[in-house]
């Protein structure tokens, strides 16, 4: 039995996922990238390794992802993150046909085409407006641990209009809300929009077609679902492990290679 | 340059290495011209009416070029600080501001000094054309002279139209200008104007238009025999500066005999060509060889490029001029060549679909820059109309031509890259069906 690993090298955190000739999953990792991205993907790797029980030797292709993937030094190949999501996301929802990843630093709309292919893509500009960053700042302007901002917004009766797209004043916004008096979960509320708005205006570029699959580490956030669910008027797939879509993505490529090098015409892929 | 040569080594290549020497000749012709006071014209790539200015000997000054120098020397930033500082707007056309400040810094550039200008030519084809113009206007009192180009956009004349009545009226109405244009550059340089002057111009203009189209033509071969975003830009380089000269009309023919060379033995501009691509926009010049290696590390070569047409006035028509008929000839040809250029910028959907197929192209490049509206603004609907005409498929991606803050290569690359995995992808399974 071969392995096949993925690791994706993400702004804020790096992830790993380890599959099963089968195509399973059989262990994954998360890891904060921190400064040191060369020690980060060792880090996820060798964490995923252990909580699989599974030897580095057993791991027969490695591929890297995300903007740290040059940074996987053990890796055997680097794939980019947009034909990852795409191939995670088509995985674990073959009916998938647009793909919306969010990201710290960036967010990502994908078309990809019944066999998985990606048609189309566009992704945040050179700002990190609209990505998991501005929901950072403004849960630290707020004082509220990142993980409890989604719950709280959804409580909100009247969510305020965020005007500023920029992720550096949007915690000034928040401020001066908080000051007229505001209630947090509609200041968040407000937040969570902003950002689905954008968002939106993404995956308008490339064309909604349903099935669409949301993936990244922001797909966690069930207000930030239920806002981009709200606004686009019909239901998302939302994967345990969208998360880690890169990083599958990556290992399902990497298990393409490990077949093909064992068919008679090895293909390049 | 006039010995023939047969030899690979003395060949291949030559058109880069002649392109750049003529260049930086005719950057020395300023330097010296400026220290002379030797009258100088300011002019745009498209519709730069070079014919008549080198009829009355003016020395040629191209600011977009001297701006998009100083981007590509990697001191762009200073000029557009300067400028900036001095009050311009960053959301300002890049070109402007450099210029700007190649103007407030005494015409000093990195390739030489810039000679101030004893008239300026705009034309309608740039809407910032004119108000760029007027900044010379109001620094020195230059004269500016606009030509107005009839006829509206995405309807541009075709050879077709020529002796309608509608073309016949504007081509007098184009010439009628010229003949102003001519009153202005006697009054200018106390020269009187000689019509076989023009007729030489006119005749070395017709050498490098037809050569230039047949360089174009024969990047058609597989592989491709030079890269449209980067050699392509060294000839547009001479295309534009030596218009009209007996240099530029050499340099074409030369380059011709280059390119043919290169076709006869399969010799491409990459060493292994795997993508023929369609580069529609203006060039990143702040990391331009990066930007470049970007695609060629994948096997990519553009075989063509709108910049290229547009960039060149319209230059890649191969229109002839009839030296019978000078003026009347050069109105009939600014009538198609200019709003063509206008055409190529605005409207490139309809001539892609026919050049995916002429050139056996596997992607388009739509690269829109920040710091030009008029030529990015609509590349997404041109992007919309290629994607419903045809299958083949496309990469848009922003940055500049001029000001590298807004330039991220890790994102750029982060595109290209997938950009490359869908065509290899792509390849893969047409292959396999």
């Amino acid at each position: 039995m071969a392995y096949a690993a993925g690791v994706d090298v993400g702004s804020t955190q790096t992830k790993a996922v380890i599959i099963d000739e089968d195509r399973r999953i059989v262990a994954r990792a998360l890891t904060d990238t921190g400064a040191n991205v060369v020690r980060a993907a060792e880090n996820a790797f060798r964490a995923a390794l252990e909580n699989g029980g599974i030897y580095e030797e057993d791991v027969a292709y490695v591929v890297g992802t995300g903007y740290g993937r040059y940074k996987v030094t053990f890796g055997d190949t680097q794939i980019t993150e947009i034909s990852c999501h795409a191939r995670g996301a088509v995985h674990m929802f073959p009916g998938t046909r647009t793909v919306l990843d969010m990201g710290g630093q960036d967010t990502k709309a994908i078309r990809v085409s019944p066999d998985g292919d990606v048609i189309d893509f566009v992704m945040n500009d050179k700002c990190a407006a609209g990505t998991g960053r501005f929901l950072q700042y403004a849960a630290m302007a707020l004082d509220i641990p990142l993980n409890e901002i989604g719950a709280i917004a959804l409580d909100a009766q009247r969510p305020v209009k965020i005007s500023t797209t920029c992720t550096v004043f949007a915690e000034t916004e928040v401020l001066s809300w908080l000051a007229k008096g505001k209630k947090i979960e509609d200041i968040l509320m407000g937040v969570h929009r902003s950002i689905a708005t954008r968002s939106i205006g993404l995956l308008r570029r490339v064309g909604i077609e349903q099935e669409v699959t949301f993936t990244g580490g922001v797909a966690k956030n069930v207000g930030m679902v239920a806002v981009l669910e709200e606004l686009l008027g019909f239901k998302l797939n939302v994967s345990e492990e969208s998360h880690f879509m890169g990083a599958l993505g990556a290992a399902l490529f990497a298990m393409d290679r490990i077949m093909a090098s064992r068919s008679p015409v090895a293909r390049e892929v | 340059m006039t010995a023939p040569v047969t030899t690979q080594d003395e060949l291949v290549g030559r058109g880069n290495k002649e392109g750049g020497a003529l260049f930086r000749k005719w950057f020395r012709e300023l330097t010296t011209a400026a220290e002379r006071g030797e009258h100088a014209a300011y002019v745009f790539v498209m519709g730069s009416l070079a014919e008549i200015l080198k009829a009355f000997d003016f020395h040629l000054v191209f600011p977009e070029i001297n701006s998009l120098q100083t981007a590509v020397r990697k001191v762009a930033h200073e000029y557009l600080s300067e400028a900036e500082d001095y009050g311009y707007s960053p959301d300002i056309c890049g070109y402007v501001k450099a210029d700007v400040a190649v103007q407030l810094r005494g015409g000093e550039h990195p390739m030489g000094r810039i000679p101030k200008p004893s008239i300026a030519i705009a034309t309608n084809a740039c809407n910032t054309y004119i108000k760029w113009a007027e900044i010379w206007e109001r620094f020195y009192g230059t004269p500016v002279f606009t030509l107005d180009v009839p006829g509206s956009r995405s309807m541009a004349y075709t050879r077709d139209d020529i002796g309608t009545e509608e073309f016949e009226r504007d081509r007098r109405y184009v010439e009628h200008q010229l003949r102003e244009l001519i009153s202005l550059c006697e009054d200018i340089t106390g020269k009187k104007f000689d019509i076989d002057k023009l007729r030489e111009v006119l005749h070395n203009v017709n050498v490098m238009s037809r050569n230039w189209t047949r360089v174009m033509d024969l990047n058609k071969e597989r592989p491709a025999v030079f890269n449209a975003l980067t050699e392509g830009t060294i000839y547009l380089g001479v295309a534009n500066a030596l218009r009209g000269t007996p240099e530029g009309a050499e340099y074409f023919v030369r380059l011709v005999e280059e390119m043919e060379y290169k076709v006869a033995n399969h010799i491409g501009t990459l060493p292994e060509e795997k993508y023929r691509l369609i580069f529609v926009g203006v060039p990143c010049y702040p990391i331009f060889r990066r930007f470049y290696e970007l695609f060629a590390e994948w096997g990519g070569v553009f075989v063509q490029s709108t910049y290229l047409w547009f960039a060149s006035g319209g230059f890649h028509r191969g229109f002839q001029y009839d030296l019978e008929k000078p003026l009347e000839s050069l109105a009939t040809g600014i009538l198609l060549t200019v709003s063509n250029a206008m055409d190529s910028m605005f409207f490139p959907n309809r001539w892609l679909p026919t050049l995916v197929e002429e050139y056996h192209v596997d992607g388009i490049v739509f690269h829109p820059i920040k710091s030009c509206r008029t030529v990015s603004t609509g590349l997404a609907d041109t992007r919309r109309a290629i994607m419903n005409e045809t299958d083949v498929l496309s990469l848009y991606i922003e940055s500049d031509m001029m000001d590298k803050r807004v330039v991220s290569e890790a994102q750029l690359k982060n595109r290209i890259d997938a950009f490359f995995e869908g065509l290899a992808t792509r390849k893969l399974h047409a292959g396999a069906a």
